[in-house]
């Protein structure tokens, strides 16, 4: 009985389109060719950011394959793509959550209690180079970089200045640390246990993607097999003894700041995604044990609705291609996602209107479904940001959140033509670039062939000459020009923080145990050497007080370091 | 007598991963006719001097976004200055605060180009002071 129901409704359906087509028709010749015909449009093409071609119109026609309740589905079912909890923001609104660090952890320290006081409802470090890199502030290749792109963390001691008399067993927090992300957490676990916080209290993420660090970010160390084995030891352990921990961001950001699009960012990132899966599962993990703390990190950039189209679309693809690999739960299944405004699209010409640019990025990515934002500050192609323009930045999350309205219903684009569209044709094209990859080995092959380097070089270089030629438009850059100095206070640090950064090191290592040093990084050694999980191993060191540069040092001995093929 | 190409290295120096900014420079002076020789990430002074003896280049383009420019640019410089290579142009890009930059010049990089500049300045700026 309700098989012949169904046959009548598609029956139905079918008939409608085939009027709609005609119209459509119609509608095109008589409305629109004969407008065109004496009021041609602005553009011979219209394109989007991954310069896929937009058509005037989209209606019921360009989605009549669509079946909605299998493709499309409600918020907190598989397969997602409206979001993932039945509420959404109704229920809880998305963590605010501003990517904060500079100088040392003294001043970073004062900058996270700033944004808590003004309505941050979460953390996210920035570390600077010497310690994305595994070295310790004194370290010679350290020179000229202390605390400039983020704030200098070389042990556990900086970690506990850091945190001081902030709340870790309530405020989650983010990490931004990649080649060292094992030693790292080893940092803020050992932190929160020094205080009587336990593993199970303290929650956030470690961003530890070092496959898009290969791919773009390019702050490594070891070599990538060994770099898994790490990654998949902060899986296992994370999923016994840290469980509110997201042990990865699996991340699309970087890609897109060094230049790819849009469907290059979202097949990059899922295809990391199902690597790291793999991985795991060589190990004997359970996919429902360890899926459910895999998250994800976006960029939103300039095209509104391709970023939101974007979103969904990751959406539905991670939850189809986890059941694939035998995902039950739905926890498993489901993608969460961080977003951060795409840094690339601000200008250092007339700094003020990057806030406008910034208020778009962000309602793109709250309408696409976010679960935590972090929106730039207006001064952020000239330096890091200073306290007014990070305020200004958490305001605009804040006017999304509580004035814009766009929070009352769940995903209120779903169903727009040109919406469920784009979403479509960007999971299309990410299955394209996967068989791509599969066809030069998989995700470490390609890497190591340089495919995603050169497709990034590639479409960051015709950017560039399409803003060049100004086929694009670039507000303040090559159109729209003021012909006046820059004015804006630039952030100052202390000058005096590296000295005392260096001095606490050096004390550091004098007053410690440094037997009781030598004789955990020894075993160390020999784990790394072997095939245990090097977790606990970290552990013991990270609490004996050995710095990073100590730690990453005896990982370097047995692992080597990543050299990667330089293609412009 | 044939017009010998002007030879540039675009260089990382330190441990700064951003290399959007130099491969789209590298690639826009290549196809503006010059020979780019692109050093990868990760360089110290003394490697990229190196490099711009063995290389014999006209010009060296350093590019740097983690804020360590008035230390390690002018550590390139002056290296240079000390082996002999005061004809090399030096000039440099990134995330550069407007009040470093008279600073660097007069340390002896050229130019600096921050975010925005079209590619077609850099390319004539060389072609306007390299010094062969």
């Amino acid at each position: 009985m309700l098989k012949q129901e169904e046959d009548v409704n598609i029956k139905m359906d079918d008939q409608e389109i085939k009027k709609i087509k005609n119209v459509i028709k119609e509608w095109q010749e008589n409305n629109y060719n004969k407008l065109i015909k004496n009021h041609p449009e602005r553009k011979e093409k219209f394109e989007n950011l991954s310069s896929n071609e937009i058509k005037n119109l989209y209606t019921p026609d360009d989605i009549s394959d669509i079946d909605y309740l299998k493709d499309i589905g409600f918020p907190g079912q598989y397969p997602f793509l409206r979001g993932i909890h039945a509420t959404m923001h109704r229920g809880r609104l998305w963590t605010m959550r501003q990517f904060a660090g500079f100088g040392s952890a003294e001043e970073t320290n004062q900058r996270y209690k700033y944004l808590l006081d003004h309505g941050e409802t979460g953390l996210s470090v920035a570390f600077d180079y010497p310690t994305l890199y595994g070295h310790d502030t004194d370290h010679p290749l350290a020179r000229g970089e202390f605390g400039k792109c983020g704030v200098a963390i070389s042990s556990l001691k900086d970690m506990e200045i850091l945190f001081d008399g902030i709340p870790v067993d309530k405020v989650t927090t983010s990490m931004t640390i990649n080649g060292p992300a094992a030693v790292v957490w080893g940092f803020y676990i050992g932190m929160a246990e020094n205080r009587g916080i336990s593993k199970k209290q303290i929650g956030g993420t470690i961003q530890n993607d070092i496959l898009k660090e290969y791919i773009a970010q390019k702050s490594w160390i070891f070599p990538p097999e060994p770099s898994m084995r790490l990654i998949v030891d902060t899986f296992e352990y994370g999923s016994k003894y840290v469980p509110r921990w997201n042990t990865i961001s699996i991340s699309g950001y970087h890609i897109r700041e060094a230049g790819s699009t849009a469907i290059q960012e979202l097949a990059f990132t899922l295809g990391d995604g199902v690597e790291y899966v793999k991985w795991a599962m060589k190990r004997g993990l359970k996919i429902d044990e360890f899926a459910p703390r895999l998250s994800f990190f976006f960029n939103a950039h300039n095209d509104f609705f391709e970023e939101i189209a974007k979103y969904r679309a990751a959406r539905r693809i991670w939850a189809k291609e986890m059941k694939k690999m035998g995902a039950k739960k739905d926890r498993s299944m489901l993608m969460r996602f961080h977003t951060q405004t795409a840094g690339c699209s601000l200008t250092a010409q007339q700094p003020e209107i990057n806030i406008v640019r910034v208020a778009l990025q962000g309602l793109a990515a709250v309408l696409g479904g976010t679960q935590s934002l972090h929106t730039n500050s207006m001064d952020e192609a000239l330096a890091l940001p200073s306290e007014k323009a990070v305020r200004i930045a958490l305001r605009t999350q804040q006017i999304i959140a509580e004035e814009s309205g766009v929070t009352n219903t769940v995903d209120p684009l779903g169903g727009s033509y040109y919406i469920e569209w784009l979403t479509d044709k960007m999971e299309e094209e990410t299955y394209r670039y996967w068989d791509r990859v599969e066809k030069l080995g998989g995700v470490i092959s390609a890497i190591e062939k340089g495919f995603y380097q050169r497709e990034i070089a590639h479409a960051s270089y015709k950017y560039q000459k399409e803003i060049d030629d100004k086929k694009r438009i670039f507000v303040g850059v090559n159109e729209y020009k003021l012909d006046e100095p820059v004015d804006i206070p630039i952030l100052k640090m202390d000058e005096k923080g590296e000295e005392r950064q260096i001095k606490r090191l050096k004390k550091l290592r004098k007053e410690r145990n440094n037997q009781n040093v030598d004789k955990y990084l020894e075993k160390l050694r020999k784990a790394a050497e072997g095939d245990e999980n090097m977790m606990p191993f970290i552990m013991n060191c990270v609490h004996s007080y050995a710095t990073l540069s100590e730690i990453c040092q005896v990982l370097r001995d047995v692992f080597g370091e990543y050299e990667e093929p330089a293609i412009y | 007598m044939i017009d010998k190409k002007i030879r540039v290295l675009v260089a990382k120096p330190g441990l700064d991963g951003h290399d959007r900014g130099a491969k789209v420079v590298a690639r826009a002076l290549r196809d503006s006719g010059m020979e780019v020789i692109y050093t990868g990430l990760h360089q110290t002074a003394d490697m990229i001097v190196e490099a711009a003896i063995q290389e014999d280049v006209d010009v060296v383009g350093l590019s740097l976004l983690s804020g360590a420019h008035m230390t390690l640019f002018v550590d390139v410089a002056k290296l240079l200055k000390n082996k002999g290579l005061e004809d090399v142009l030096v000039i440099g890009g990134g995330i550069i605060p407007e009040e470093d930059i008279p600073k660097l010049k007069k340390e002896g990089i050229s130019a600096v180009f921050g975010p925005g500049t079209p590619c077609e300045q850099i390319v004539d700026f060389i072609n306007k002071n390299v010094k062969k």
